[in-house]
């Protein structure tokens, strides 16, 4: 394989990674395999969520009213669809903010020179941005699961609530995580300054992220919407 | 804008370790992908409240059709599947298509899907 790792050295001297026998970043061709290996994890969350569908013996269920013998007192369907279209809303303009941080480290070395072009340019101002938006997401979660608990569904009360928890909560974990990793990202900005050779790493966490975005546009259809 | 001019860009990223191989779109274009795909979550939305059509037949596909438009508009724009290497191409889509199929048939398996039905 030495011919095949010669190939592309060209590159190394100057980005610091070694030569590979695709030509490729070895990190960027992991995060491809890892995110394609949660898209089996996720599916097997939302399969088993569709599954128990309509299965729960006992109240509160997500679109239907519960009225006794189900419930001991009525319960009034438990999804909140105006504040997950929220959550949804911001979760999407925080890929946008994200892909803005990506190409303002990308495009750092080139000469800004109007105010619209400083601010699209800014990575901090959009790694912030994602952080934030990113957190705000996290934050309408924990109200919904507040007021889920309140209104008597919990993890154990029933199997929707089981299947709901699982699969949202397996999804706010990872959002925890983008948000944590933007915050390193940010930590180094803040210390030495992104630029075009770091566009990388900021591509790698870019993908993470739209990854748990796509995965919320597939929940928030087949568990919220899908009657 | 000046950064319009896309073989501007990105003078010192490494494009091939990277797998870039078309120029990366332009900030107008993440702008217009957003702007869309709020216009179809604001359609999904508005459709979750119209009772004849939550009724009908075409309810359930026509959500699932509009939620895999924008499953897809984020992974080609944002995720830059559309303009990088076609090896990621392959890493993303051939678990995804295991996991769709795997999806489809436990529901086939535990009833929740019929032939002659569709979903029940």
């Amino acid at each position: 394989m030495t011919h095949a790792a010669a190939a592309p050295s060209a590159h190394d001297d100057t980005h610091g990674h070694p030569p590979t026998s695709t030509g490729l970043d070895n990190k960027k061709i992991a995060i491809w395999a890892f995110i394609g290996s949660e898209c089996m994890l996720f599916a097997s969350l939302i399969s088993t969520y569709l599954i128990y569908k309509g299965r729960s013996v006992v109240g509160p269920y997500p679109h239907e009213a519960c009225l006794p013998p189900g419930c001991s007192t009525p319960l009034k369907a438990i999804l909140n669809i105006p504040v997950t279209s929220a959550s949804t809303f911001v979760l999407l303009m925080s890929s946008l903010a994200m892909v803005l941080a990506l190409a303002a480290v990308e495009n750092k070395d080139q000469p800004k020179t109007t105010t619209g072009e400083k601010i699209l340019g800014s990575s901090k101002l959009w790694l912030w941005m994602t952080a934030i938006l990113g957190a705000t997401f996290l934050g309408f979660q924990a109200f919904e699961f507040t007021s889920f608990v309140h209104e008597g569904l919990t993890i154990r009360t029933n199997l929707f609530g089981s299947s709901f928890f699982t699969l949202t909560g397996f999804h706010g974990a990872h959002v925890t995580a983008g948000v944590l990793w933007l915050l390193t990202l940010l930590a180094i900005d803040y210390r030495r300054g992104l630029g075009p050779k770091d566009a990388i790493n900021v591509d790698l966490a870019a993908l993470y992220w739209h990854f748990v975005d796509v995965v919320w546009i597939a929940i928030f259809t087949l568990v919220y919407l899908i009657k | 804008m000046a950064h319009d001019s896309s073989h501007e860009h990105h003078a010192n990223v490494d494009h091939t370790s990277m797998g870039i191989e078309k120029e990366h779109p332009t900030w107008s274009t993440y702008w217009k992908v957003a702007t869309i795909l709020t216009l179809i979550t604001v359609v999904e939305v508005w459709i979750y409240y119209i009772p004849s059509f939550v009724a009908s037949r075409a309810f359930i596909p026509t959500l699932l059709i509009l939620s895999a438009v924008k499953f897809a508009t984020v992974v080609l724009f944002y995720m830059h599947l559309r303009y990088d290497h076609r090896l990621f191409r392959v890493l993303f889509t051939a678990p995804l298509i295991i996991a769709m199929t795997t999806i489809v048939a436990l529901l086939f398996l535990f009833g929740k899907l019929s032939a002659r039905t569709g979903l029940t």
